[in-house]
């Protein structure tokens, strides 16, 4: 790993160990992708690839009854795909949590990218989910943190957004 | 003769071993399944259609010691078609899914659905990888499909081709989700120091 490769991905998946989360669903993405090995590397997590996002809900809420925490991890433009399963961590009370790469707002180079990445604050919302941002590296994990806190203490459903500032346009996985 | 989807619950679940985890599909499904008993290890899906197949493999996955079982309807399993590549990827053991297949949407009005033309979801689940699957359209066929569905080794698929026909709803059952869960993960968990 060179020595300007971003840490924030290997502080999330901190973040996840220290949670106990053990049950990581993705679509994946990009900027997930350093987060998705680790977690791939780790015998104590089970990763499930998801055909479609909607079913990340779902597959938590099936662990959560199971009795293990888990988490989503998907790009915005998934987003739109989990909208009404969201009634389900909402109406049983349940907590549900998500970290959500951010493409279609911050020099986004594909159109189609734009009107999903747009609306994402406002459709989770919408939903009843609290929305954390995290703009700076040094804002990933804390925000995550905060995150897992008031899902599993609190019994809520949250969603961090990773911006695409922090991210950046091109692909970053570290090597 | 079209079998009858109250008889088959009642079969599937006659000796129901107390350790068998339910998650009953929405709609008829769910009234089907507390037609036999509303046990605590039962939770029913109450809405987000097409999520049931998704609940059911996480429970399964968190639980591999325990029998999961999911009864849904055809218009779920649908809606839930890539959860069967999902489930097949991920291989639980201990998962069984029977589909009440009356090919139609029998809560809207009875449209038909897919299955009643050329779509076969047995066919579906065999494409993805699951292990065993089946189709029954005769008591002596679902009998098999019971067997398979609480003790062969998962992922399993079977269909039960059943009438489309008016049957009563169950509304005594728990509905309120909150409650359901906490019910459900008592009776599994017992006392946890997590919140539920």
């Amino acid at each position: 790993m060179s020595d300007d490769a971003p840490t924030w991905p290997a502080e999330l998946y901190e973040m996840l160990r220290r949670h106990n989360i053990r049950q990581v669903c993705h679509v994946p993405d990009a900027g997930h992708a350093e987060l998705i090995d680790r977690c791939e590397a780790d015998n104590e997590i089970n990763v499930t690839t998801l055909t479609s996002e909607e079913e990340g809900v779902g597959l938590l809420a099936g662990a959560w009854l199971g009795g293990q925490r888990g988490v989503l991890l998907m790009q915005s433009s998934g987003v739109g795909n989990t909208i009404n399963a969201l009634a389900l961590p909402n109406i049983c009370k349940m907590p549900f949590v998500t970290i959500v790469s951010m493409r279609g707002e911050w020099g986004e180079f594909v159109p189609w990218q734009v009107p999903m990445g747009q609306a994402t604050p406002a459709v989770l919302e919408a939903m009843g989910l609290i929305v954390y941002r995290a703009d700076k590296p040094e804002e990933a994990a804390d925000s995550v943190d905060a995150a897992f806190k008031i899902a599993y203490d609190s019994g809520k459903s949250v969603a961090v957004l990773l911006s695409q500032k922090l991210i950046g346009a091109k692909d970053f996985r570290a090597k | 003769m079209a079998l009858h989807r109250r008889e088959v619950i009642s079969e599937l679940l006659r000796d129901r071993p107390d350790d068998l985890l339910v998650v009953a599909g929405l709609g008829t499904a769910s009234s089907d399944v507390a037609s036999v008993e509303d046990h605590p290890g039962n939770f029913y899906v109450g809405g987000v259609m097409g999520q049931s197949p998704a609940i059911a493999l996480g429970l399964a996955l968190t639980q591999p010691e325990r029998r999961v079982l999911l009864v849904t309807g055809d218009g779920d399993m649908l809606m839930g078609l890539g959860t069967l590549a999902s489930i097949a990827d991920q291989g639980p053991r201990n998962l069984g899914i029977v589909v009440m297949d009356n090919e139609s949407y029998g809560e809207t009005g009875g449209q038909k659905t897919a299955t009643r033309g050329r779509v076969d979801l047995a066919a579906i689940a065999a494409g993805c990888g699951f292990g065993q699957t089946a189709v029954a359209t005769t008591a002596k066929q679902a009998q098999a499909v019971y067997e398979m569905a609480l003790s062969a080794p998962g992922p399993v698929f079977g269909v039960i081709k059943v009438a489309m026909e008016s049957v009563p709803r169950v509304m005594g059952r728990p509905r309120d989700g909150g409650y359901l869960k906490d019910r459900f993960r008592e009776n599994l968990l017992g006392y946890t120091q997590e919140p539920l």
